[in-house]
């Protein structure tokens, strides 16, 4: 009894004086920082979602109220909110074009073959540990939707055909799919981009065609007759080069499997007239038709 | 009491009995910010002077609970002493050296009550070692601490631009090579005797 009586009064006593210790060091030490960083704090998302290049939303206040970065650098908040936070900082704007994630596959079950059958944990983390995962093509989405599940901002569906859909409204390009994809096969990119190559693919020669129909097979159409080097071919892919001006269609009408689109806002992803057109609703069966 | 020099208590803790590789403490830190060569150097340097606190403060709460015949309550009032110091010293570096707090201070919550910290608190009181003795000690820990983590640091910084099998990528391979540098750090084992 004796023991218990000791051991709370001694924690007790230890307890209270460490209170008191701490709170007058509180009282006396306190270090007065800007307030406008709190204020700043409030209006940012709070998500910490690291897109604008700092740790989290706090150093990035920080970094705004001392002038080192512009709101603009925020990708998550609003229009009127990075406005109202450059007015009551009284500095620029700094208006960075939106980006976003962007995926380089079509390959959906309609188009794209299996080699094997996955039976395992439904990631594709998991799925591509197993010599590649069960697609044929070996470069191309597993679908099993790791990235949808990453995502923080609900930004990224899975079709019917298991490949991912990025909402444009929603993302913030915080990255976190790009990271997540085994495949490596998201990319962060500006909206403005809207010529797109959309696969990975890195064979030659029309046997792709029998992995994937959407599959680039590095004919090098697109290259040879693209204005101003706008693409060339690096690694059996077309690479467009965005510093130049890559507002032209020209390429996808070029394209005969449709691995290049132009991705429109409304109408998504629009294929060139020539290229083949897959009307396939199922799934594509495995093996050799 | 042990009569120990205090050369060898301090290569004792830093090297044949390292914290880190030998003792397998303080493994979060080492595994969290071991990614750049800077940083570690920074945490390392966290690390030394939490450890040096949490000797001095060891070493008076011990003396304290013998005399009123409680050492039972060292794990507990270790943890809240340790914990409350650090945040005290922190408030103090912020309030007279905002240069040192932003190469510090960041770290200091991260490791007010870390295992390594609590460790060679009790580790001290168990060895028996007073004040001066407790001071080489955590110095010594300390040192080991920044050590290994310089270590790994390097290593990792190499990693980076290495070949290495993509299952293999992350913290699989951070394990992988601490268990090397801890099979090495073996070969210290005979220093001392």
């Amino acid at each position: 009894m004796m023991t218990i009586l000791i051991a709370l009064a001694a924690l007790g006593c230890l307890t209270l004086v460490l209170a008191i210790l701490l709170i007058a060091a509180n009282k006396k030490l306190h270090v007065t920082e800007d307030p406008r960083i709190d204020t700043v704090e409030a209006m940012l998302p709070s998500v910490n979602c690291g897109a604008c290049g700092y740790p989290g939303c706090r150093q990035f206040a920080e970094a705004l109220v001392a002038g080192k970065a512009l709101p603009g650098k925020c990708s998550v908040s609003t229009d009127e909110t990075r406005a109202a936070i450059a007015r009551f900082l009284g500095v620029a704007l700094g208006a960075e074009e939106k980006r976003v994630a962007r995926l380089a596959c079509a390959g959906g079950t309609n188009v794209a073959r299996n080699r094997a059958r996955y039976h395992g944990v439904k990631s594709c983390q998991a799925a591509s540990l197993v010599s590649g995962g069960g697609k044929a093509c070996f470069w191309g989405c597993l679908g099993y939707g790791d990235c949808e599940v990453v995502c923080g901002f609900d930004a990224i569906t899975m079709n019917a055909f298991a490949l991912p859909v990025v909402d444009i409204d929603k993302c913030t390009a915080c990255g976190d799919c790009v990271e997540v994809c085994p495949k490596d096969l998201f990319s962060l990119h500006h909206v403005s981009h809207r010529l797109w190559v959309n696969c990975k693919n890195l064979e030659q020669g029309e046997a792709v065609l029998e992995e994937c129909q959407v599959a680039c097979t590095a004919c090098g159409k697109c290259a040879m007759d693209a204005a101003d080097n706008l693409i060339t071919m690096v690694n059996n892919l077309p690479v467009v080069n965005y510093s130049k001006n890559h507002h032209t269609r020209i390429p996808i009408q070029r394209c005969p499997t449709g691995a290049i689109v132009w991705l429109d806002d409304q109408l998504g992803a629009i294929k060139g007239t020539e290229s083949k057109k897959i009307v396939r609703k199922g799934q594509r069966r495995a093996g050799i038709t | 009491m042990k009569t120990e020099s205090l050369w060898y208590i301090f290569i004792n803790a830093s090297l044949i009995n390292n914290f880190v590789l030998a003792y397998f403490l303080g493994i979060c830190p080492f595994l969290g910010v071991s990614g750049k060569k800077e940083i570690a150097m920074k945490m390392g340097g966290a690390v030394t002077f939490v450890m040096l606190i949490a000797s001095m403060c060891a070493y008076g709460l011990n003396a304290l609970l013998i005399a009123i015949d409680a050492p039972f309550l060292q794990l507990i009032s270790f943890i809240v002493v340790i914990a409350s110091a650090v945040q005290l010293v922190e408030m103090f570096i912020k309030k007279m050296s905002p240069a040192l707090f932003r190469a510090l201070g960041i770290f200091l919550p991260l490791i007010t009550t870390n295992c390594a910290i609590l460790g060679l608190a009790l580790f001290q009181t168990n060895l028996g070692y007073g004040f001066i003795e407790g001071i080489i000690y955590a110095l010594g820990a300390g040192v080991g601490f920044t050590l290994a983590l310089l270590l790994m640091a390097g290593l990792r910084e190499r990693l980076d631009f290495a070949d290495t099998p993509s299952v293999a990528k992350g913290t699989v391979l951070t394990l992988f090579i601490a268990g090397i540098l801890s099979l090495s750090f073996m070969g210290f084992s005979g220093l001392g005797g």
